[in-house]
């Protein structure tokens, strides 16, 4: 019966699949719903900036996102050189590639650098782009202004000295002036046939049903020109769909597959792709009068109850579990003296010298969510979590909301109403550079409504070293600085570490040559497709 | 019968005002920020600002009800706030895409369940009203997501049949009507079609096994009718009833349905409707859910209208 079945299945391939893949292309069912705006910065959050912002388009600044074996860092895009200036910490001059080409034919030149920062940041400028700008205008909170030098060097000035802004122009993308004139000074013609630098040209877009990616042969990184004919990307939200798409030989390649589904598919031969990335899944705890989590001991302890070796055999092993607030390995992560792992003993001595125990237990609520991008499996893992904390006699009780209405009350603070006396906020973060990964999450003045230090931490030494990290410009300095603040991170306790998600994706043994970078971003263009 | 059918379409006036009041009213209420789709998450607090006075979310709620109709009974449903693209456009492609399995989900549904409920029916307490019944039972109870998980696994995993999903090889902006493109509505179709058929069947069984015990019937055939004409009397008073029930359902797939078409990742209403959802779409989900329901209220019309040509009854109350 097997091997009937085998041979069905393999004639049932033959005969719908073979026509359907030419020579090289790879199809790829997203988690996202919609085709992510194909403008240039481009919505549906880290997933739209990976399949529609990285690949038609480039920042001045691009990742590196070449190795598999190591943090992924920044390297020269469109601009082959940037430098502060010696005298002004203000001032920023990037030096730009010469000769590179939008898809349309055009020259990317200094002109089209100041068009791009207009297009997000000049509310009165001909091509400037409401849906473009709320995506990318938060992105560069540090740009004040910005002017020509000459025709291949851009000058940038910041508001204040900050050292992360190369970390936020990587965020921008550049769109061609040349394309968006052609087409009627429209952003809306622009949607369907855009133009930017990157090494992939849109070929054809039918919203939330599906894209075409083909290879732009005058790429002006040549190692990088892509070698496949074509991608097509699906929007399959739903994941059983997504998994059945891959299984019946529909796409290629799915992202993030739920982790009940990876055993089978590994077992019907499909291959499971899994890195570690600058992603978290944290309780962040609320530093507001009266919470619970203002005690040191209490941090420590709940970080010393969660067995997150469990909660990885509960995940079938997709997952890193914490050591801190970045995966163990990151350039980022310093050497902390406080160990995050499971010690029960520890663990009770610290809650008991705090007054609790399994008998007189803290009772705390937590606000959580049960789905939202990044969140993992966030009921089964917080319940496994709520389990371990029980053991050493704190009490959690959930406040579940739909992620949306999460994503809110994240905003609006733990002090707000709506966060509904919870003491803590199972958020997950991107933390893929300084501002993002550290600063954002504990700097007093960004406390809720001015940014979302949701627990309204404030601690003078930490935002001192914060302002050391954008006052320092030398990139291994600043690093430094950066183990620093992980290590107050790890030693004060700060968060709930739980886990890293580990990004998997699902694919066909056909897909060669892919290196999934750590990184949120990557590079589709060494894939090629076995015959 | 004019005085009939104008009375009928004088009640559409109010009832479309009440949808649209409430359907506004339903999708303010819900909890979520329709900007969470166009901002990062952590956009600061001015710029959520102003992108709360661009789209006019700033103003009070009956100034928005009221801008809000007047466009639309211009036709304008306003612009998507995840995609920017206008609302009218986007929910009449989707519509487009639900009618054509909606359709084909329909023929399956009303011909199996006519046929198994009056064969039920006609045939009641026998085995063949068993069988009948057991699958109409089976048809509105199983869960129809599940169902098409199920087909899913078996048709397109297992034998290779037919796809998983989509709207054909080049999604349905390419749609042609040949096999390659029509083979990826069937599951689609079918998974659909399992609960109209449920439910038309119990219905004409009841109505078909109430006629058979009625005493015309009797007389029908004491006058020596056979069973043919016997049964051209019973399907003619089983009519107008079976009607309005397919005219209702009918509406409901026109409706698409959020679970189907998200398995299926089939782009019609259901799909639109689920991410607008999600996305808090504010305009889309407006948008769409007021042509559903302008469908629905327009379908009555229509099946009353049908039932007053083949019921002189209902034309006379």
């Amino acid at each position: 019966m097997k091997r009937r079945l085998q041979s069905a299945i393999a004639a049932a391939l033959l005969a719908y699949v073979s026509p359907a893949i030419a020579q090289g292309t790879l199809r790829i069912g997203m988690t996202a719903s919609d085709i992510p705006l194909t403008t240039g910065q481009t919505d549906q959050g880290g997933e739209g900036m990976r399949f529609m912002g990285y690949t038609v388009y480039d920042a001045l600044i691009n990742w590196d996102l070449s190795k598999a074996d190591k943090p992924s860092d920044l390297v020269p895009g469109l601009a082959k050189s940037w430098a502060v200036d010696a005298a002004d910490k203000n001032k920023w001059v990037f030096k730009l590639r010469e000769g590179v080409k939008f898809h349309d034919g055009s020259e990317f030149t200094a002109d089209a650098v100041i068009w791009n920062l207009d297009k997000l940041l000049k509310n009165d400028a001909p091509q400037f782009d409401q849906r473009q700008a709320a995506q990318g205008r938060s992105r560069i909170p540090a740009v004040a202004g910005y002017k020509v030098v000459d025709k291949y060097t851009v000058e940038i000035t910041t508001k204040a000295p900050d050292a992360t802004l190369p970390y936020q122009i990587a965020w921008i993308m550049m769109s061609s002036p040349a394309q968006w004139e052609k087409v009627g000074k429209s952003w809306e013609a622009f949607a369907k046939t855009p133009s930017g630098t990157g090494p992939w040209k849109l070929a054809a877009f039918t919203p939330r049903e599906r894209a075409e990616l083909v290879p732009f042969a005058d790429y002006w990184d040549k190692a990088r020109v892509p070698k496949l004919d074509k991608i097509v990307l699906l929007p399959l939200p739903e994941p059983n769909a997504r998994a059945a798409a891959l299984r019946s030989g529909q796409v290629d390649w799915i992202e993030a597959p739920s982790p009940d589904l990876v055993p089978s598919l590994k077992g019907a031969g499909f291959q499971i792709v899994t890195n570690a990335y600058p992603h978290n899944w944290t309780w962040h705890l609320s530093r507001v009068e009266g919470s619970p989590w203002n005690d040191i001991r209490i941090r420590k302890a709940a970080n010393l109850a969660v067995d997150r070796e469990g909660l990885k055999e509960l995940l079938g092993g997709m997952m890193i579990p914490a050591q801190g607030f970045y995966p163990p390995g990151h350039q980022w992560f310093g050497n902390p003296t406080f160990k995050v792992k499971r010690d029960l003993t520890e663990a009770k001595k610290l809650m008991a010298e705090a007054g609790y125990s399994t008998d007189k237990p803290l009772v705390t609520k937590i606000l959580i969510s049960p789905s939202g991008s990044g969140q993992m499996q966030p009921l089964p893992m917080n319940e496994f979590v709520q389990q371990n904390l029980a053991d050493i006699g704190i009490k959690v009780e959930f406040e579940v909301v739909e992620w949306n209405t999460m994503i809110n009350i994240w905003r609006a603070g733990a002090k707000h109403e709506t966060a509904r006396g919870t003491t803590a906020i199972n958020f997950t973060y991107f933390i893929q550079d300084p501002f993002t990964g550290l600063i954002r999450h504990l700097q007093c003045n960004l406390s809720p409504p001015a940014g979302t230090n949701w627990g309204y931490y404030c601690d003078p030494e930490m935002d001192k070293l914060f302002a050391d990290i954008r006052n320092t410009f030398d990139p291994v300095e600043q690093t430094k600085i950066m183990q620093k603040v992980h290590e107050k991170y790890v030693n004060e306790a700060l968060f709930l570490f739980v886990t890293h998600d580990v990004n998997p994706r699902a694919m066909s043994p056909k897909v060669k040559g892919f290196v999934q970078a750590q990184n949120w971003f990557q590079d589709f263009s060494p894939i090629t497709m076995a015959k | 019968m004019l005085r009939y059918f104008l009375r009928r379409l004088a009640y559409v006036a109010p009832v479309a005002l009440g949808v649209s009041f409430f359907c506004f009213l339903l999708v303010h209420i819900a909890p979520g920020d329709p900007l969470t789709s166009v901002l990062p998450p952590d956009a600061s607090a001015a710029q959520q600002e102003e992108m709360r006075r661009i789209y006019g979310f700033d103003k009070p709620l009956p100034v928005q009800f009221v801008l809000w109709l007047w466009q639309a009974l211009q036709g304008d449903l306003g612009v998507s706030i995840a995609t920017g693209r206008p609302v009218a456009a986007e929910v009449g492609k989707a519509v487009g895409n639900t009618l054509v399995v909606a359709l084909l989900a329909m023929v399956i549904g009303f011909a199996l369940g006519s046929l198994f409920g009056f064969v039920a029916g006609y045939f009641k307490g026998s085995w063949l009203d068993r069988g009948a019944s057991l699958i109409a039972m089976l048809g509105v109870s199983v869960p129809h997501y599940w169902l098409g998980m199920v087909l899913v696994i078996l048709f397109s995993v297992q034998l290779g049949w037919l796809p998983a999903g989509g709207a054909g090889p080049d999604g349905s902006g390419a749609w042609k009507w040949n096999w390659e493109h029509i083979r990826y509505m069937l599951l689609p179709a079918i998974t659909m079609s399992v609960v109209p058929m449920g439910i038309i069947a119990r219905t004409v069984r009841a109505l078909v096994a109430d006629i058979m015990a009625q005493d015309f019937v009797t007389a029908l055939r004491a006058k020596g009718m056979l069973d043919p004409g016997v049964l051209r009397h019973v399907i003619k008073n089983a009519a107008p009833t079976s009607l309005a029930v397919m005219g209702l359902q009918l509406g409901y797939l026109l409706g698409g349905s959020i679970l189907i078409e998200t398995v299926f990742s089939w782009p019609g209403t259901g799909f639109l409707l689920g991410n607008a959802i999600f996305q808090r779409d504010l305009p889309l989900l407006q948008g769409t859910i007021l042509v559903l329901s302008m469908f629905f209220v327009g379908l009555n019309v229509l099946v009353d209208i049908v039932q007053g040509l083949l019921d002189p009854r209902v034309r006379r109350q």
